[in-house]
């Protein structure tokens, strides 16, 4: 298959070309705006016909993803950071909708400090929202996992919108090989929206989930997003499976790379999961027995492949790109609960790495990976620990020493 | 794996050129990964962009830390230090750099630790040919690694290029072939870096963050007007210099047009530019209704400035 070099937003678009999206309301933030950029492009020469809005927010742009994803057309959409926060009441509200599209998240830095690269915050307040999540490690993912989102999204077990997130700069800007999938085969793969009942017209009106409930229906209507967010881990497998059979790429709910026969291993999302894959390779030369272990989604949870991959190992560096204030990593948090208690789990160790686009280098995971081993040898994790080093620190005393000079001159 | 770094200024063309070269590589048989950096201001401020190049799937991310070349455009980035263009390097690393100077003289300068080759630069150059130094950048490098064949360079930068007419693209090839041309004789020096074993890494300096009270620890600007302290006139690679003689004192127009309001008016009435803070963006050229405004290569203009000759 012949492959181009592209940029992760490039191969996102080129996602939503294959899978003939009908539909993009759009509001520009960096580092996602070369993904609309790109679609226009195409619509402008008439290689796509979509119809594209732009809209006065992020806000705005989900309602009207939403609201036109509840006619029974293909919707796409794609924001970052501060956009998906501002979306947020509305991410909530259209998966109560049980309304199916695909959203892209480039993922970047919260603020306050302000950034422009890379980290996980802004993906994981939206984890409890009812989107789906597919998370990306590669150029090739991105593209790919646009056409899984859309089958996962439509499948009638879930019936809900998916996120696929890509990192910014990371991927967002980067450029690797990607195959382009042919045409007809992505269409035998995903075929035209069959909306059946989604069909909200202007002539019919309803009433889409409006109506102020009481505790017992409110429970019974967000708890069915649940159990087909849940419905999702099957449904995805499924997809996945046949996604390897049309175009011969796996791409299983959880990555499991050289787990077989590890004690220790590295668990991550997210592209900087390609860097620990080289870490794997090298500790491996070096007689080490480590793996990698990547959940590609992240909601529905897959609790129970994770038990599978993990049980057993004797330890895992859990390495979080995101930071809940007053706990610590997500996912750690999410893999103590699913080990819990089990006999044979790993001790956990916890990491905060590459947040704000901070880089994780090879000599990094390497010493984690040697902390993990003692960490098993003594059977008990040290405290979580944020990659952070004493030159960094540096950096940021001299920092303060400014701020300490500006203070002073300002009292003056 | 080769890994190589291109330092220019934004508008310089240094996505491209990194593009130009990753598409080289790839129709060389090789697995790439390409890629710029760059924060929130755009032209005229340092940018980079990177690329690299190997035999089997490339597993590694970001910057380059270990870069095999460093490629610098604009030698007026050397003094700046957050350009970071020495950053990581040894004397593995070869540093080709776009300037007038000789090589002998940048290596003294900088206390290189490897091979400086140079590009030579023109003096007070023509901004419009500013354009086609991605393309000698590109066309450079890809000789000093040897394992580029010149056909993959004129057919990447056709791949890259074309969707800019066929002018641009000769023009490109013309630039790009010529400095692959020159480069004979160091063809082959940049060579594939080691990386470090995992049995034998430096260990990371890891610390424990400590707690410090939000008096310190939170992101604040103590100072009033901060940003006048970044001197953005060095990100400026033209200067506006205004022509009295022909300035009507219509100045509320340029001082208003001034997206970085570096146009004041003094007693006179007459427009003065702040070049510390000057960009160069050229809106109160194109915007003169008297066309008082003209615009100077930067390094022409500073030399003038300073009472002597263009260095």
């Amino acid at each position: 298959m012949t492959r181009t070099l592209m940029t992760g937003n490039a191969a996102a678009a080129w996602g939503a070309r294959l899978a003939q999206v009908e539909y993009l309301p759009a509001f520009p933030i960096t580092p996602q705006t070369e993904i609309i950029e790109t679609i226009a492009k195409w619509i402008d020469t008439g290689d796509m016909d979509c119809r594209m809005v732009t809209m006065d927010s992020e806000h705005s742009m989900i309602t009207a993803a939403g609201a036109a994803a509840a006619t029974g057309v293909r919707v796409f959409s794609a924001t970052s950071s501060q956009g998906l926060l501002y979306a947020m009441e509305m991410l909530y509200t259209v998966a109560g909708w049980r309304a199916p599209l695909v959203l892209m998240n480039v993922s970047r830095g919260l603020s306050a400090p302000l950034t422009l690269e890379s980290d996980h915050n802004d993906i994981m307040a939206a984890r409890d929202s009812g989107f789906l999540q597919i998370h990306c490690a590669t150029c090739q993912e991105v593209l790919d996992s646009v056409l899984l989102a859309y089958r996962l999204a439509e499948d009638s077990r879930v019936r809900l919108p998916v996120i696929v997130n890509l990192d910014g700069f990371y991927l967002s800007f980067t450029r690797e090989p990607v195959a382009i999938p042919d045409a007809d085969t992505v269409h035998r793969f995903i075929g035209p929206f069959e909306p059946g009942t989604i069909s909200f017209r202007a002539s019919t009106p309803v009433s889409q989930a409006v109506a102020v409930l009481g505790g017992t229906p409110y429970s019974y209507f967000r708890f069915e997003v649940h159990l087909a967010s849940l419905n999702g881990l099957a449904a995805y497998d499924e997809i996945a499976r046949e996604f390897t059979e049309a175009f011969g790429r796996n791409h299983d709910a959880v990555e499991a790379y050289h787990t077989d026969d590890a004690d220790l291993v590295f668990v991550m999302v997210g592209s900087f999961a390609t860097k620990a894959r080289e870490a794997v390779d090298r500790l491996r030369q070096a007689g080490w027995k480590v793996g990698l272990v990547r959940p590609r989604l992240l909601r529905p949870f897959p609790e129970a492949r994770l038990r599978e991959l993990l049980t057993g190992k004797r330890g895992a560096a859990v390495i979080d790109q995101n930071l809940s204030m007053g706990k610590g990593g997500v996912l750690h948090t999410e893999l103590a609960s699913a080990l819990y208690g089990r006999p044979g789990a790993p001790v956990l160790v916890s990491f905060i790495g590459g947040l704000g686009g901070r880089d994780i280098a090879l000599e990094e995971l390497f010493e984690m990976a040697k902390v993990t081993r003692q960490a098993a040898d003594e059977g008990q994790a040290p405290a979580p620990r944020l990659l952070f080093t004493a030159d960094e620190l540096r950096e940021v005393r001299k920092l303060q020493a400014i701020a300490q000079v500006e203070r002073q001159r300002l009292k003056d | 794996m080769y890994r190589i770094r291109f330092h220019g200024r934004g508008g310089q063309g240094m996505k491209t050129a990194g593009r130009i070269l990753g598409t080289a590589f790839f129709l060389s048989g090789f697995e790439v990964q390409d890629a710029p950096r760059y924060g929130a201001e755009r032209r005229g401020a340092p940018i980079f962009a990177y690329v690299r190049a190997a035999k089997s799937a490339i597993n590694e991310r970001g910057v380059i830390r270990r870069p095999d070349l460093v490629i610098v455009a604009d030698d007026t980035l050397v003094t700046i230090p957050a350009a970071g263009v020495l950053s990581g390097a040894t004397e593995h690393t070869v540093l080709l750099i776009r300037s007038a100077e000789t090589p002998e003289v940048w290596k003294e300068r900088l206390n290189f630790p490897g091979l400086v080759l140079t590009l030579p630069a023109a003096e007070g150059e023509d901004v419009l040919e500013l354009r086609y130094i991605g393309a000698t950048c590109t066309g450079a490098a890809a000789h000093l690694v040897r394992v580029i064949p010149r056909e993959s360079l004129a057919q990447a930068i056709r791949d890259e290029l074309g969707h800019l007419g066929e002018d641009v693209v000769a023009k490109d090839l013309d630039q790009a072939l010529e400095a692959y041309d020159l480069m004979a004789d160091s063809s082959g020096c940049v060579t594939e870096g080691k990386d470090p074993p995992a049995d034998a890494y430096e260990k990371p300096s890891w610390i424990d963050v400590p707690f410090e009270e939000a008096d310190v620890s939170a992101p604040v600007i103590h100072a009033p007007a901060t940003s006048e302290q970044v001197p953005t006139g060095l990100w400026r690679t033209m200067r506006p210099v205004i022509d009295y003689d022909r300035c009507k004192r219509c100045a509320w127009i340029c001082s208003t047009l001034c997206p970085d309001s570096t146009i004041s008016i003094n007693e006179a009435g007459y427009p003065e530019i702040d070049y510390q803070h000057c960009k160069g963006c050229l809106i109160c050229m194109s915007s003169c209704p008297s066309h008082a405004i003209r615009a100077l290569p930067e390094q022409e203009a500073a030399a003038a400035a300073a009472g002597g000759t263009p260095s």
